[in-house]
């Protein structure tokens, strides 16, 4: 500790610029993990409206809020800008905060780049945004971006394609940068099998990314090509397939699934052992499940598309294939149960997001399982179902997990503790309003509810009533964390070094509350 | 070595690895191509082998309807026949004919489909004139054959098979199309 406080030449503050330039040229890497959140949260709200337009208008059969086209472009957008805008750059928040403060580094590897990262999201959230508002109307594709619709998209599809680029650009770079961080920049005597839960899960998400944002770029550059340089990979007229890219989109689109929730097992792996009083119930086989769901990954791709006329043999191999991916991740429910067993649990708010986490992942994990079943698919593809499944993995996986980490590491960030009061009962909320909202539409889905449509069969009113009150009730629900948010950092009361007596990450064993601006200058001495 | 230069030789390799996966997503073009044409999916615009069984079945009609398009070309394409009546395991040889109305030599390739889509499975094309590109100079007329055989294993539900061409430029832009097969 003292090392932190007494560095020379570093006087706190001194040779900051302040205000606006601060933020646009730190290399921070607090700095930028705060300014990751704020944006991620700015999408989030973004992204939410656009699933409140869509839920309104699926409030009653018939159409009312929207005309078609839009509500189209919505679903897109509304997909693209919460995969993309809110929930990576959250955990790559996270990231930042985090991860030099767990392994005992000054800071990320590359800070300049760092910087650089961040600054590339801004400028594709607006390409992503404006997209609406261009000639022609923002591109109904589907977040998928399947051909031949995207070839013969308004020019939004371009602004969405460059979007993706940046976007792509900005995760890769933000992948170099912590692979290298934690390969080379940890504390003497801290062992890749030492180092906390939560930087293995995002090593091995850097190496995902590394590995398919490239090839998501490409699969977007041949549709770019293919609108306007006269090539033919996707677009049928020249002799290409559309089938092809479903194949590439998917070769990035399922480790992306992985993407998104292996960060999210990390933070849920932090946060379980702090409040049940234990270390991590198995470690080691928690390292190796979630490498294996990694390679894993890259070999299920085509369960997206068993609808698309493929081979039997190939059906049947994804559909094993895709099975075998619930071995890993069992052993990791196991494993949180295991922690949480015996242990002296306390259930505060990060606790309580995640048991929340837990019990609705899983339910979306079996929800997966039965998608899985090639002649189950054929029948629920592209329905509600769906849509019940990956929300269920996405928002109550990845979404809990992520405020349940804002409310962890909250009182280390702003050294100030928020309302457990409140914080409770935004997670009791949430909770309440996410089942109300998504639980129904698994029964659309078995019942024949397409999705992607703004209008739908009568039959189906009573549970899209019932999802939309849901969804906004969800919805408004994450004002109260805005609300939480800012009332902590306005006053807040201090909150001490180890606010949480279980946690153990160097973060509060060896760093004063709030986190100082420079830390681990020198690096810790490890027992 | 120093913590800087180590961060530096693993920033080189992971951008080559970035950059070797952005090359892999081209790659699975002609590696998608190459699988669809080992295992014979998509095999739209290559010679079929014939049915091992070449027993004509005169107990089952089967109703073919032709059709024709021309995308962004001046070309006329019509079938000269609108529909046959085919056996299963009889030879029949059908005709199409284009006019290139433009003045300019035009080079087109077509690209077949059918309805219903799994009937593509039981044509099989012995001769075709979309197994090559065709160049029609200004104002040519051609006459162009289709020669198949109808696979008696066709699921016994479908009675009528339509045929349908269309023709797209191969432009000078986009070069040769893709080889091997539609797909």
């Amino acid at each position: 500790m003292s090392a932190v406080l007494d560095t020379p030449g570093h006087h706190e503050h001194a040779d900051r610029p302040t205000g606006i330039t601060r933020w646009l040229t730190t290399t921070n890497h607090k700095d930028i993990g705060t300014m990751y959140l704020w944006f991620s949260f700015t999408m989030f709200i973004v992204g939410g409206i656009m699933a409140l337009i869509i839920r309104t208008e699926l409030f009653t059969p018939g159409i009312q809020v929207v005309d078609p086209d839009r509500f189209n472009a919505l679903t897109t957008y509304h997909g693209l800008i919460m995969v993309f805008g809110a929930i990576m750059p959250a955990f790559v928040g996270f990231a930042n905060w985090l991860i030099p403060m767990q392994i005992g580094a000054p800071d990320m590897a590359f800070p300049r780049m760092n910087n650089l990262s961040f600054w590339l999201l801004p400028p594709a959230a607006l390409l992503l945004i404006t997209a609406q508002f261009v000639p022609g109307g923002g591109a109904g594709v589907g977040w998928t971006m399947y051909p031949p619709l995207t070839v013969q998209a308004p020019m939004a599809m371009d602004l969405t394609i460059f979007a993706i680029h940046i976007l792509g650009m900005s995760s890769i770079m933000g992948s170099i940068n912590i692979i290298t961080t934690v390969f080379n920049m940890r504390a003497p005597g801290m062992g890749m099998m030492r180092i906390p839960m939560f930087c293995w899960t995002w090593v091995i998400t850097a190496f995902l990314l590394l590995a398919v944002m490239p090839v998501l770029a490409g699969a977007v550059t041949m549709t770019l090509t293919d609108r306007h340089f006269g090539t033919s990979f996707f677009n049928a007229a020249g002799g290409g397939d559309p089938v092809l890219y479903q194949h590439v989109f998917w070769f990035f689109g399922h480790p992306e699934v992985y993407i998104i929730a292996i960060p999210a097992f990390g933070v849920i792996s932090q946060i379980i052992p702090a409040f049940a009083r234990k270390p991590l119930f198995g470690y080691t086989s928690m390292v190796y499940a979630t490498a294996s769901i990694a390679v894993l990954s890259f070999l299920v791709w085509a369960h997206h598309m068993f609808t698309v006329g493929m081979p039997v043999e190939a059906q049947l191999y994804f559909m094993y294939a895709t099975v075998l991916i619930a071995v890993p991740t069992g052993v990791k429910v196991f494993n949180w149960v295991a922690t949480a067993w015996r242990g002296s649990l306390s259930f505060e708010t990060p606790m309580l997001f995640a048991l929340g986490f837990l019990f609705l992942f899983t339910i979306g994990g079996f929800t997966g399982l039965v998608l899985a079943i090639v002649p189950i698919d054929v029948q629920l593809h592209d329905t509600y179902y769906v849509v019940a499944h990956f929300h269920y993995v996405m928002v109550a996986g990845a979404l809990f997990s992520a405020f349940g980490a804002i409310y962890f590491w909250l009182p280390k960030w702003t050294g100030k503790m928020y309302d457990e009061r409140l914080g409770k009962l935004h997670f009791w909320l949430s909770f309440i309003f996410f089942n109300v909202a998504f639980f129904v539409q698994h029964f659309l889905g078995l019942a024949g509810m397409p999705r992607r449509i703004p209008d739908y069969a009568p039959q189906f009113a009573e549970f899209n009533m019932i999802s939309s009150i849901g969804a906004w009730g969800f919805g408004l629900a994450q004002v109260l964390l805005l609300y939480i948010v800012v009332k902590t950092i306005r006053s807040g009361k201090p909150a001490e070094q180890r606010q949480w007596d279980g946690a153990d990450g160097l973060e509060w064993t060896h760093l004063p509350t709030p986190a100082p601006y420079h830390s681990f200058e020198t690096p810790p001495v490890l027992k | 070595m120093n913590t800087a230069a180590a961060n530096r030789r693993l920033l080189i390799k992971l951008s080559v690895v970035a950059a070797g996966m952005f090359g892999f997503g081209f790659a699975l073009v002609p590696f998608y191509n190459a699988i669809c044409n080992v295992t014979g999916v998509n095999n739209l615009i290559k010679r079929d082998s014939r049915p091992v069984n070449t027993q004509v079945d005169l107990n089952r009609t089967v109703t073919f309807e032709f059709d024709a398009n021309a995308i962004g070309l001046a070309w006329h394409f019509s079938p000269v026949q609108r529909s046959v009546r085919v056996h299963p395991g009889e030879i029949v040889l059908v005709e199409y004919e284009v006019v290139n109305r433009s003045n300019v030599a035009v080079v087109g390739q077509a690209i077949p489909s059918y309805g219903p889509k799994l009937a593509a499975a039981y044509v099989r094309k012995l001769e075709c004139f979309c197994f090559q590109q065709q160049t029609l100079q200004p104002g040519e007329v051609r006459r162009m054959p289709v020669q198949f055989v109808l696979d008696g294993d066709l699921p016994p539900d479908v009675n009528t098979i339509t045929l349908s061409y269309t023709f797209f430029e191969v432009n000078a832009a986009a070069g040769e199309p893709r080889s091997g097969s539609a797909g």
